[in-house]
């Protein structure tokens, strides 16, 4: 083709960018909509709430509901059980804004874990039975997934259930069970088959927490707090009705759930904030009579997190792009749980790091006025239980094996 | 959101693609890169007839009229087949002053035969002291009765060798690291008083050192506006900056693909290496490495489109990321292959070295870290 017919051809076409990395005036307005309900929604009286442990479950309850009263509980379910409908950018505004006010996000057992698995696979009878609740936050789940002998391998738990007549009977142990002690139901994997591949004889049911035969144990963990704890089944029955799906079908129920959650535990929204937060910090902390944010050190530490930062989130938005055009989440969706977890543990080194002594200081009762210190403690408890988020939900290394086995073909 | 190309992007990168695929092997690329320019007229002939020294051009200056996102759509591409023809030197840093300038329609002519493929020209905006610094400028430009005088020495000037017309910045006013007081002039590289020491670099590019001795230009031959031509300068950088990470993301792609599959052929101890652990989490890294400096390239080339606040933020970013994306990446790739990544005969070494010549290229990424923190922590 030569040059004049070419740039003839060049001229006939539309030139708009289709490439439009910027939000919509629609998504625009929806934003306005979403910051005018959490300024009215999430009050100061419901956010000191918060302050005290001990308030925690009916604090999380009381927001829980007010999301559920909104109608904005589970933005990811279907319409026809609840959902918001939201298209995924419009699901990622509303986590960018509650995050910036300060809001907790849901406790995700039951409304982001086992709500899919129910709607996705569990019969009309169950639908009816379990997902108002959830919806409502009228039930507290877990999730008993880890067993002792199985953390990463989760395929190899060995937790029973051994039919009799219309029950399971379950015996066994779960561990690092997040809120079990509030818990209402926990949903399990248990092992009903051992005699082929040990991803085949796994069974996916629901248990109601008051049934006899089981024990609650905690676990206090480095943070000083107490969330985990171990769950141990003895000849606990469970009727068949509460099994999702066919038995021997669990594993395949549990990892269609895995693959969807990789984008939440990425936790941009909230890095972002943090980081903001820790650039308040360090323009106040004072070292040799400057303030930190002037130390070149501590610009690097910023800038390294913000820029990596500032990549994830558009890589998030393109698996985002790509779930709207019905492509699946995509191979970039891999990355988003290693990514968004070493980023987050990062952001919690700086915050160790730049409460100095005091990242030791254990508050106990007395107050910041006293200690001459406010957000040590939080730094250190933060970091602490923050090692968890790299080893949670399939440890980082062992998603990089399945990097490297899905996406690259290794 | 949208992270689709348009139609017509999509059509400009197939064009480049197969010309790559095409006409672009490795070895063809060895011999014109060993030739004496180091690079192909014929290839540039080509270009020309494609229309792809039009693309930046508006469509009153006889060009395409494309924006920031067109050029990063050919430069990808351009990456992925370590296109040694002068597309950056000659169109988009030349042509780009050119065609922003204030003046632009002074010079019209010149653009014109940029977009025929009939000249090729080089911008002058380093010196031996300047290291990332544009605005250190210690070539002056001395005004007198038929124009000025431009003394100094301009080094590293990409194309310099090959090139017809260089635009050289000299200082008008100020003192030397004055943003203020920069002005560009456009001169023939064969005009009098004009020395040059042609060498190249470790991608193969070749350079030259330019020693301007008294040498006269008229004041028609001013680009931009005098005394301020820092932010055209800035400008034109920045946009060339979203080229060149265009085209790093390109080699990256062919360097972790040329990588994994090494690694699911090559065997020892009786099994692919790739089968081992420790590599496949390298290889891991290196792909998230090459993801996000997507996302990056895709964030900043859309800012700068929209004319957003935060586009010098997102392509400060950018670079950043690609320097160090680039060394993770090219560093791997030579150590999965092992003793053939050292050889000269495997690709691999090549688009390394062209990793980190970009690197280096407007400010390596601790520089720009720095930038970025200026306005980050504002």
């Amino acid at each position: 083709m030569t040059f004049k017919l070419m740039t003839d051809f060049f001229h006939h076409l539309n030139k708009e960018i289709i490439v439009d990395t910027k939000f919509s005036p629609e998504e625009i307005s929806f934003r306005d909509e979403v910051q005018a309900f959490l300024k009215e929604a999430y009050t100061e009286e419901l956010a000191s709430k918060f302050n005290d442990k001990a308030n925690y479950k009916s604090a999380q309850i009381e927001w829980q509901k007010c999301l559920a009263a909104k109608g904005w509980a589970a933005p990811g379910w279907p319409k026809e059980h609840g959902g918001t409908g939201w298209t995924p950018t419009q699901s990622f505004i509303y986590e960018t804004e509650r995050s910036r006010v300060g809001a907790p996000d849901v406790v995700p057992f039951g409304l982001k874990m086992v709500a899919p698995v129910i709607y996705g696979f569990g019969s009309e009878e169950q639908k009816q039975r379990f997902l108002p609740d959830i919806l409502n936050s009228d039930a507290w789940w877990c999730q008993g997934y880890s067993e002792p002998g199985s953390g990463s391998d989760l395929a190899a738990l060995q937790t029973k259930a051994v039919l009799d007549g219309d029950d399971y009977i379950v015996n066994g142990a779960k561990i690092w069970t997040t809120y079990a002690q509030y818990a209402d139901w926990i949903f399990c994997l248990v092992r009903t088959d051992n005699s082929g591949k040990k991803q085949a004889g796994i069974t996916f049911i629901l248990i109601d927490m008051k049934t006899p035969g089981i024990t609650v144990n905690p676990i206090d963990s480095i943070d000083g707090d107490y969330t985990l704890n171990e769950v141990l089944f003895d000849n606990v029955r469970v009727p068949v009705a509460n099994r999702i799906g066919e038995q021997d079908k669990g594993w395949h129920y549990a990892k269609a759930l895995l693959t969807h959650e990789r984008t939440a535990i990425a936790g941009v929204p909230d890095s972002k904030r943090f980081l903001a937060e820790l650039k308040d910090i360090a323009k106040q902390e004072i070292s040799g009579g400057k303030p930190l944010i002037e130390d070149p050190m501590i610009q690097s530490r910023f800038a390294n997190i913000e820029i990596e930062l500032m990549a994830l989130e558009y890589t998030e938005l393109r698996v985002l792009a790509l779930t709207a055009e019905g492509k699946g989440p995509g191979p970039a969706s891999s990355l988003l749980k290693i990514k968004g977890t070493e980023i987050q543990q990062l952001v919690q080194q700086l915050r160790i790091d730049l409460a100095g002594y005091y990242c030791g200081a254990v508050h106990g009762d007395l107050t910041a006025e006293q200690l001459g210190h406010e957000f040590g403690d939080q730094a250190r408890r933060a970091y602490m239980y923050g090692r968890a988020s790299t080893i949670y939900g399939g440890s980082n290394e062992v998603q990089k094996n399945i990097t490297a086995k899905l996406v690259l073909g290794l | 959101m949208n992270f689709n190309l348009s139609e017509e992007q999509n059509m400009l990168k197939d064009s480049i693609s197969r010309f790559v695929q095409n006409q672009y092997d490795f070895e063809t690329r060895r011999k014109i890169v060993d030739s004496e320019e180091g690079f192909s007229r014929d290839n540039w002939k080509t270009f020309a007839e494609l229309g792809w020294l039009s693309i930046p051009f508006t469509e009153d200056q006889g060009g395409f009229g494309g924006n920031v996102l067109d050029t990063m759509t050919v430069m990808e591409e351009m990456g992925k087949g370590l296109v040694a023809e002068p597309f950056i030197a000659t169109v988009l840093l030349f042509g780009g002053l050119l065609s922003k300038s204030a003046n632009h329609t002074a010079h019209a002519a010149t653009i014109e035969s940029i977009i025929g493929g009939e000249v090729q020209g080089a911008f002058a905006y380093l010196e031996r002291q300047s290291r990332f610094e544009i605005s250190d400028v210690k070539t002056t430009a001395t005004k007198n009765s038929d124009g000025y005088t431009l003394s100094g020495e301009k080094t590293v000037v990409f194309n310099g060798s090959s090139a017809d017309k260089i635009i050289i910045s000299a200082r008008t006013s100020g003192d030397q690291c004055d943003q203020q007081g920069i002005s560009l002039f456009i001169v023939d590289a064969n005009a009098q008083g004009i020395e040059k020491t042609n060498y190249r670099l470790m991608d193969g590019q070749c350079v030259a050192n330019i020693v301007l001795n008294d040498v006269q230009v008229s004041a028609d031959q001013l680009v931009g506006e005098l005394d301020n031509a820092y932010s055209l300068i800035d400008t034109v950088i920045n946009d060339v900056m979203i080229a060149i990470c265009a085209e790093a993301f390109g080699i990256m792609q062919v360097l972790n693909t040329t990588t994994i599959e090494y690694a699911k052929t090559r065997k020892q101890f009786g099994v692919a290496i790739g089968s081992f652990q420790a590599l496949q989490h390298r290889m891991v890294d290196t792909f998230m490495a090459c993801e996000q400096t997507q996302s990056l390239l895709l964030r900043a080339a859309g800012s700068l489109a929209a004319g957003d606040d935060d586009a010098k933020k997102d392509t400060l970013a950018l670079k950043v990321m690609v320097g160090r994306a680039g060394k993770l990446i090219g560093g791997e790739a030579i150590q999965i292959h092992g003793g053939m990544g050292i050889t000269d005969e495997l690709n691999v070494g090549h688009y390394v070295k062209r990793l980190m010549m970009i690197n280096t290229t407007f400010g390596d990424a601790d520089y720009q870290q720095q930038k970025f923190s200026a306005i980050s922590n504002a």
